[in-house]
């Protein structure tokens, strides 16, 4: 059967099948996610043999609520988010047949975990200017440098690399993009603690990375655009899912105001409730977003709703801090800690506060995603550039 | 959840409207239009609700009208906010309108059927300020007739008949009858001006007995603040639009203007309250239209929303256009006015969100 014919009802049926073979209750957990790949109902928009059926990504809904209601086990696709959200679709859009084969099993089940090793020290909006440097020696690549902000680096089995593979272009034309085995002698992770105590992304560090040309993705030269499919899909993860109304970090703030009365004062109520409006209408906006997906007419309105988030999550949390009074003067702990996932809302007030001033950031600072929607989806024209036609090694640094 | 998007029949109600619009009123055409002696657009007036059958959109056909909803009538607004237009359709088609729809006796159905047709206009006699919840103007109704005065009224020029409250009932006063006294009032934004109203012994004809009448009049104050969002979206948008167009026209050290990034980040972030502004109207419409998902809360949500953004797209156009902003000549003075005089009509921000503190349980410091 070819990928146009299937709809949702025979996608109902081959999970009712998978479900009846491979009862949840009685299957060890690795091995049901497994199965269920095979079937092809891990991403039912990749293609056959990769986990998927080829159907439209809207149908994945179909195959998510039969196996809720059978009370299946998932990949717990929060542990594995990078590997899912990022080198996924860039291994299928770029990849060898072979690597398609070898990765996306153990990625999607879990058995695999990734990091993405991008940011730089001294490569961080200006990614492009990452300074980590690949040579070619015979059949593999000898990597040095640095990266840094990779979470899930010190359990990650796989990363995704980009570094510089000719030094005498301009920037954008001589990277290269990397499959890096984390497991090789040359890498080393450290932890690197950030505001709020804990260390949730790491340092790591390269020295004489031996990687086989076959874990090269795309071809030499060409990693700035193969890394354009995996930080597109970066942003579209992020704030992906429907909350209901406050979902979000105003819930803990209003719940907070609901149950201490004597905490209110005027100042407060109005501040709280211009922000309440806030995250209701940017909820709002997230939900008009998904209906316009879901009828096939994607509009530009994404690129903004990270913006957004960051902003809202950055005040409502300062707010909360405030509005605790005495208790916003402690702090929960300070142990230092390495968490396997992030959590924006799972500690308390100070942490919420202190973590959120990361989400005008991570994944494209405010100011880029600002340029960004000024340029692409106002048409405004870019900034005069003195970078775009001099030679990666003759830029300032 | 509330349906956030546009539907194919919308977009196309919206293309009429936005071509008839951009034939009969561009930006020259009202600005002389506010220095006339008549500032409504009667003929653009008759084009919209009686050519195309726009007044009649809340109202089912039954009842005389179009049979559409509040869907419609925000695509409508979005439209007439991008042009400032000159036209009494918040006023007559949404706030009138509906404060007679929820009113059960023939006197209305009749003034009801007139309105849909577009060729009789009505204003509820309010100060345009009263938010849906705010205390109501009322005036007295002794021996037959109404005396009184009510300020502020929005449109009562270009209506010929009012709406009016009292405590026996809701009335309709002829503007034409001996009584009745419209005195225009020099008003911030001249493309929907205000007049003092005063009755003397006017004869009067009951809409709605004292049962009745003031939920009715409080629907209509509902759906018009929610339907301003939409009007707040459409003269954003325009603001940025505009803006956009202009900053990158426009040359200073020998670049456009708009590629300045401290520009580029206004707009973007202009942008970004847009498109927030844009599914808060659309999800007012919707429970407006559809009675789902708390018509009271998403109304006081969208005026919360939309009234600052307005504004704010109106200041940052005047601004960002530079000397040429702060002309007479150029039409964005006319969003400003509108921006600023919408985010007092029907409730400010403010009112919006004292009202959202009892509906989502935020409820104020008690007063020691």
């Amino acid at each position: 059967m070819t990928g146009s014919a299937i709809d949702a009802a025979e996608l109902r049926r081959r999970t009712r099948a998978l479900l009846a073979e491979h009862p949840p209750a009685a299957t060890d957990r690795t091995d049901f996610l497994k199965a269920r790949f095979d079937a092809g109902l891990a991403w039912v928009h990749y293609p056959e043999g990769l986990g998927g059926v080829g159907a439209p990504r809207s149908l994945q809904a179909v195959v998510g609520a039969e196996l809720e209601a059978a009370g299946a086990p998932d990949n717990d696709p929060r542990r594995i988010g990078i590997g899912l959200g990022m080198a996924a679709p860039t291994i299928l859009g770029f990849g060898t047949d072979e690597q398609k084969r070898r990765f996306l099993r153990p990625l999607w089940v879990g058995e695999e975990v990734w990091c993405q090793l991008f940011s730089e020290p001294g490569a961080g909006s200006d990614l492009a200017a990452l300074g980590t440097r690949a040579v070619r020696d015979g059949e593999s690549w000898a990597v040095d440098g640095q990266k840094v902000w990779t979470s899930s680096a010190h359990v990650a089995r796989w990363g995704i690399l980009i570094a510089r593979t000719d030094p005498d272009v301009p920037k954008h034309r001589g990277i290269t993009y990397f499959i890096c085995d984390m497991t090789d002698p040359g890498v080393e992770v450290r932890p690197l603690r950030q505001i709020t105590g804990e260390a949730e992304f790491n340092e790591v560090f390269l020295t004489g990375v031996r990687i086989p040309d076959s874990r090269r993705l795309g071809a030499v030269g060409d990693g700035w655009k193969v890394a354009q499919t995996t930080l597109m899909n970066e942003r579209v993860s992020i704030g992906g899912m429907r909350i209901p109304r406050e979902g979000g970090m105003i819930g803990p703030v209003a719940a907070a105001w609901r149950e201490r009365p004597g905490l209110r004062t005027h100042d407060l109520h109005q501040r709280l409730l211009t922000l309440w409006v806030r995250a209701e209408v940017a909820r709002l906006t997230g939900d008009r977003l998904r209906q316009q997906l879901v009828a096939g007419q994607p509009g530009p309105e994404g690129s903004g709703m990270k913006l957004g988030f960051a902003r809202l999550n950055q005040e409502i949390s300062g707010l909360e801090v405030e509005l605790l009074g005495d208790e916003g003067l402690l702090y929960d702990d300070w142990t230092m800690r390495r968490p396997d996932q992030v959590d924006f809302t799972g500690r308390e007030a100070g942490y919420r506060y202190l973590r959120s001033k990361g989400n005008s950031i991570e994944g494209g600072t405010s100011e880029v995603l600002l340029n960004i929607v000024a340029e692409r989806v106002l048409g405004l024209p870019p900034e005069p550039r003195t970078d775009k036609d001099v030679a990666w090694k003759d830029l300032s640094r | 959840m509330s349906d956030l998007l546009y539907t194919e029949e919308e977009e196309a109600l919206r293309s009429a409207v936005r071509s008839l619009l951009a034939d009969r009123c561009d930006a020259a055409t009202v600005l002389a239009r506010t220095e006339s002696e008549q500032p409504h657009d009667r003929e653009l007036w008759k084009a919209l609700a009686d050519g195309m059958g726009l007044a009649g959109l809340l109202v089912p056909e039954d009842r005389g009208g179009q049979g559409a909803t509040h869907r419609e009538a925000a695509v409508v607004l979005e439209e007439l906010g991008r042009a400032v237009a000159p036209v009494p359709y918040l006023t007559s088609a949404v706030v009138a309108t509906e404060t007679l729809l929820a009113c059960t006796g023939e006197a209305a159905a009749e003034l009801l059927a007139a309105l849909a047709s577009g060729r009789t206009v009505g204003a509820l006699a309010v100060p345009f300020a009263t938010a849906p919840g705010a205390a109501l103007a009322r005036v007295r109704y002794e021996g037959g007739a109404l005396h009184g005065e009510v300020t502020g009224v929005a449109d009562a020029a270009a209506a010929d008949v009012l709406l009016v409250l009292s405590e026996a009932g809701l009335f309709a006063v002829d503007t034409g009858r001996n009584g009745v006294t419209v005195t225009p009032r020099t008003s911030l934004d001249r493309t929907r001006p205000l007049a003092v109203v005063t009755f003397d012994a006017a004869p009067a004809r009951l809409l709605a007995d004292a049962a009745e009448a003031e939920a009715a009049v409080r629907l209509g104050l509902r759906s018009g603040a929610g339907l301003l969002a939409s009007e707040q979206l459409g003269l954003a948008e325009w603001c940025l639009t505009e803006t956009v167009r202009y900053t990158k026209e426009r040359h200073q050290f020998n670049r456009p203007v708009g590629s300045f990034q401290a520009l580029k980040h206004r707009l973007a972030g202009l942008w970004l309250d847009v498109v927030n502004t844009r599914a808060a109207a659309r999800h007012a419409a919707d429970a407006l239209a559809t009675g789902s998902d708390e018509p009271n809360l998403a109304a006081a949500l969208a005026q919360a929303y939309a009234a600052p953004v307005a504004v704010r797209a109106a200041e940052e156009a005047l601004q960002l256009h530079g000397g040429i902003g702060m002309t007479w000549e150029h039409p964005v003075h006319l969003y400003l006015k509108r921006a600023k005089a919408d985010s007092i009509a029907l409730g400010t921000a403010g009112r919006h969100r004292e009202e959202l503190a009892d509906l989502v349980d935020l409820q104020a410091p008690a007063t020691p």
